[in-house]
């Protein structure tokens, strides 16, 4: 088991505390099948071009951080680069430090073989909304924990406001959390922006992972995206395995065939 | 921010992502900071394959540093030259904007950038 990143300095009055969907995503990244999928693909030997990591939304910063520290067993290099884009500026600040701990611990950690550990380097938690800020085709592997909650009403960042200062109303920070999670029509108004966004946003060694509710439809979801043609393929990678509730969870990596390993 | 995550961002209005003007943003007011990371020569050479050059040079003397060369050197060429390989890593890693603001040179919006983060959020009519 590769150690979790500490996230104890994160406020999660204003920011989304890491939770069985983040864990999930954590165990699915580093599985066994998963490792080898990106290792083929993104080992140094496989390119010696350092693959560009992006989380979308990454809240505490827990899943961006753990793939950076731990990108030499995951990614099969450390030559990394991992960054993240979250509507909350707090998010941004959080995910910064998450990932500063977690290198560092890593790198503590180095048996003395040099190389700081098998660590990526992290750079940035740029605020903006999902891939938006981001150049065409710049990123090679894409994780989306996106807010899946079926609700009645979609909430929308505010670009001033609230984040302006240090404090926070409680109906600020509600707003704040509500973005974390409130999904709209289905679940899926965010999701499916940021499907929409993905044939242009990665590059063409580029796949994704995205986070998905049984209440999100996932079947149709992946039927959807192999249906775009371009020889997109979607596959579920990793499952919360429960039953019970409305709320179980899969993760499913979104990729181009004619790339494959 | 860091100098090379400036290298992968541009403007976020819809409309501007065809034109060659969005990339790269020009910094204005630009207060930076240094951080002191140790050099991995190894990560520089695994990074310049995937760096827009020109952009770097006009982000580069935009921030004030010394004009880098017309082209890129070769992984071999940066492996082999120390000084460059210092400058390199000063530019990309170590050099953060810590304020001022990004500026689109197709529609000219402004992102600002404030204790070390970037606001790539747009308001509501030009979203």
């Amino acid at each position: 088991m590769l150690p979790t990143p500490d996230t104890s300095h994160v406020p999660y009055t204003r920011v989304y505390e890491p939770a069985e969907d983040s864990f999930l995503l954590l165990d699915t990244l580093s599985s066994p099948s998963e490792t080898a999928f990106l290792s083929s693909r993104f080992s140094t030997t496989a390119g010696g071009c350092a693959p560009l990591i992006v989380e979308i939304g990454p809240g505490s910063g827990v899943v961006i951080a753990f793939l950076t520290a731990h990108a030499q067993t995951i990614l099969g290099t450390q030559h990394v680069l991992t960054c993240g884009v979250d509507v909350n500026r707090f998010a941004c600040a959080a995910t910064g430090r998450t990932a500063a701990k977690a290198v560092a611990e890593t790198m503590a950690n180095d048996d003395g073989s040099g190389g700081g550990g098998g660590a990526g380097w992290f750079l940035d938690a740029v605020q903006g909304d999902l891939v938006a800020p981001l150049r065409d085709g710049v990123v090679d592997v894409l994780v989306f924990n996106p807010p899946y909650v079926p609700t009645d009403e979609l909430p929308v960042p505010v670009a001033g406001g609230a984040e302006r200062g240090t404090t926070t109303t409680f109906e600020e920070e509600s707003h704040l959390l509500a973005l974390s999670y409130a999904g709209g029509r289905d679940g899926m108004e965010t999701t499916d922006r940021l499907l929409a966004a993905l044939p242009t946003a990665l590059s063409a060694r580029g796949c994704a992972y995205v986070l998905l509710c049984a209440q999100n439809r996932p079947e149709e979801v992946k039927e959807r995206i192999r249906a775009t043609g371009g020889g997109w393929k979607a596959e579920t990678v990793g499952t919360s395995g429960k039953q019970a509730g409305w709320e179980k969870l899969q993760i499913i990596r979104i990729w181009r065939a004619t790339h494959d390993a | 921010m860091k100098v090379l995550t400036l290298n992968f961002l541009t403007c976020a209005v819809k409309t501007c992502k065809s034109s060659a003007d969005s990339f790269p943003l020009h910094p204005k007011d630009a207060e930076l900071a240094h951080d002191d990371i140790e050099i991995n020569p190894e990560l520089l050479a695994n990074v310049l394959p995937r760096i827009d050059w020109t952009a770097l040079r006009t982000t580069s003397t935009e921030l004030g540093f010394p004009e880098l060369p017309a082209q890129p050197p070769t992984v071999e060429e940066l492996e082999a030259d120390e000084a460059l390989l210092k400058e390199l890593h000063s530019l990309l890693l170590e050099t953060q904007m810590m304020e001022g603001k990004l500026v689109c040179g197709c529609c000219g919006h402004e992102y600002a950038v404030r204790e070390g983060i970037a606001n790539f959020l747009l308001p509501s009519h030009l979203v």
